[in-house]
């Protein structure tokens, strides 16, 4: 049984349960195995890179350490985390100067990293691991009627593009075009949503966000699906007032990636967090 | 008549600016950009900002710190890599803009009335201390520094994603915290 080490990151205790919840659920399904790395700390995210870039990097570099001695390659599902670890081991590789600072602090506090961890996202595992066909060969039911707009956003094929090409990516049709789905043609499906930006500019965050919706509705989609906790956020709570601020109704379910493959693979709407969503699938067929 | 036109004089140059920033991790390029605009182009956030990436660039090339270091571009940079994908020279933009950003906390010249830098430095703060972050108390921090009354608009949405459980109210946190701040700690004394 392949087994990974599972960085979930501070969002997905919070708003981005339902994410922790499908993630875990679709890997017992697909009988991989995640471990939790033990006494992980916040990637540190846009903000903390902001203040400190080094410090950052050291950040990011604790939970490296720590994963190293787990000897597996890390999932983490958080377009954010994925990013800042990934980006972490960049810099180590490209500034020797940095490097040795944070080696050096590492060590100070009885920590060291080597350099050999891999870090990986749920959807690359799904693609590559599994495997597209493998993938097909599970489904008990599959999403018949879903009409799917692919979403990536940024961070996770952005900048290293790790898995899949960072102009016009394709693993996520593929995912989901084998669990069943129809997948819509989504030329916007890279464009940034705005992050953080939806509660420090909301007039920003709202216009970007709109954008991205009505393009999924005017494509035809009946639901989008996300990678990331804060896109998942920005597009799914803040319907109401676009439709309030820009007089059109942007109204469409947003799930995540997992939730469809996890339902599509028969498990429960409730296993895989589904109810915690707001705007719920109803215009959804349940799958046979 | 009153001339709007901001000019900018010799003295209001920095000539070690452009190396500062070419010193921190990315920047190593600054002087390979060919002033294009594609960063830009692609970038959503550009019709928002009051210089666009390729200015502030420039600008940086020309050592007018005050300038880039008051602007709210790099604030406004919400990390999405688009610039630094499509720049032909190969220029890391977007971690440009993390350098004027962490640049501009240093000096004390980041945009004051900004929500933006005042969620950093309250990011920074609680995952240094805690060693994770916890998004309610970040908002609720947030709001009450920059937009108290701004509460009252978020309540409803508040309880419902409580009701959803995705809204904890404690502070999460590690067990090493220790451990973690020595890391820190060396980090800025190295």
């Amino acid at each position: 049984m392949a087994a990974y080490a599972y960085f979930p990151g501070c969002s997905l205790s919070g708003l981005g349960r339902p994410y922790d919840e499908s993630v875990k659920a679709v890997f017992a399904r697909l009988g991989l195995g995640l471990e939790e790395v033990p006494d992980w700390n916040c990637c540190g995210a846009t903000s903390y890179m902001s203040i400190n870039e080094e410090k950052a990097v050291a950040l990011a570099s604790r939970n490296l350490a720590i994963a190293e001695a787990m000897d597996r390659d890390v999932v983490a599902p958080c377009a954010a985390c994925y990013l800042v670890l990934t980006k972490a081991q960049h810099v180590l590789a490209e500034y020797p100067r940095i490097a040795e600072r944070v080696c050096h602090s590492l060590r100070e506090a009885g920590l060291a990293y080597r350099g050999t961890v891999t870090v990986r996202h749920p959807l690359d595992i799904l693609a590559n691991d599994v495997g597209v066909e493998a993938l097909r060969a599970q489904v008990t039911s599959p999403l018949e009627g879903y009409r799917v707009a692919p979403y990536y956003g940024c961070q996770v094929v952005r900048p290293y593009g790790l898995f899949d090409d960072m102009f016009a990516p394709r693993t996520l049709e593929r995912v989901l075009g084998a669990v069943g789905a129809q997948v819509v043609d989504y030329p916007v499906k890279t464009r940034c949503c705005g992050g953080s930006l939806m509660g420090t500019e909301e007039e920003v965050g709202l216009r970007l966000n709109f954008l991205l919706l009505r393009e999924a509705r005017q494509r035809g989609a009946n639901v989008l699906a996300t990678l990331c906790p804060l896109c998942q956020f920005n597009l799914e709570s803040y319907q109401g007032r676009m439709r309030r601020t820009f007089g059109e109704d942007v109204t469409l379910p947003i799930a995540y990636f997992t939730q469809l493959v996890g339902l599509a693979l028969g498990l429960s709407p409730t296993s895989l967090g589904l109810q915690r969503n707001f705007v719920v699938a109803a215009p959804l067929p349940v799958p046979a | 008549m009153a001339i709007a036109v901001h000019c900018r004089y010799a003295e209001d140059v920095n000539p070690a600016f452009p190396a500062e920033i070419m010193a921190r991790p990315g920047g190593e390029d600054l002087q390979n950009c060919i002033q294009c605009g594609t960063c830009s182009g692609g970038c959503p956030l550009s019709v928002y900002m009051d210089y666009t990436p390729r200015r502030v660039i420039a600008l940086t090339r020309a050592g007018l710190e005050q300038d880039v270091l008051r602007s709210v571009t790099p604030w406004l940079c919400s990390s999405c890599y688009e610039c630094q994908l499509l720049c032909p020279r190969g220029l890391k933009v977007t971690d440009i803009m993390y350098a004027l950003k962490a640049r501009s906390i240093e000096k004390g010249l980041y945009p004051k009335k900004l929500p933006i830098p005042v969620l950093a430095r309250e990011f920074y703060g609680m995952v240094a201390r805690y060693g994770r972050s916890a998004e309610t108390r970040l908002v609720l921090k947030l709001m009450l520094r920059t937009n108290p009354l701004g509460l009252l608009k978020m309540a409803p949405q508040g309880y419902r994603l409580w009701r959803a459980g995705r809204m904890p109210l404690g502070q999460d946190r590690i067990r090493q915290t220790e451990q973690l701040r020595k890391v820190l700690d060396a980090v800025e004394e190295s």
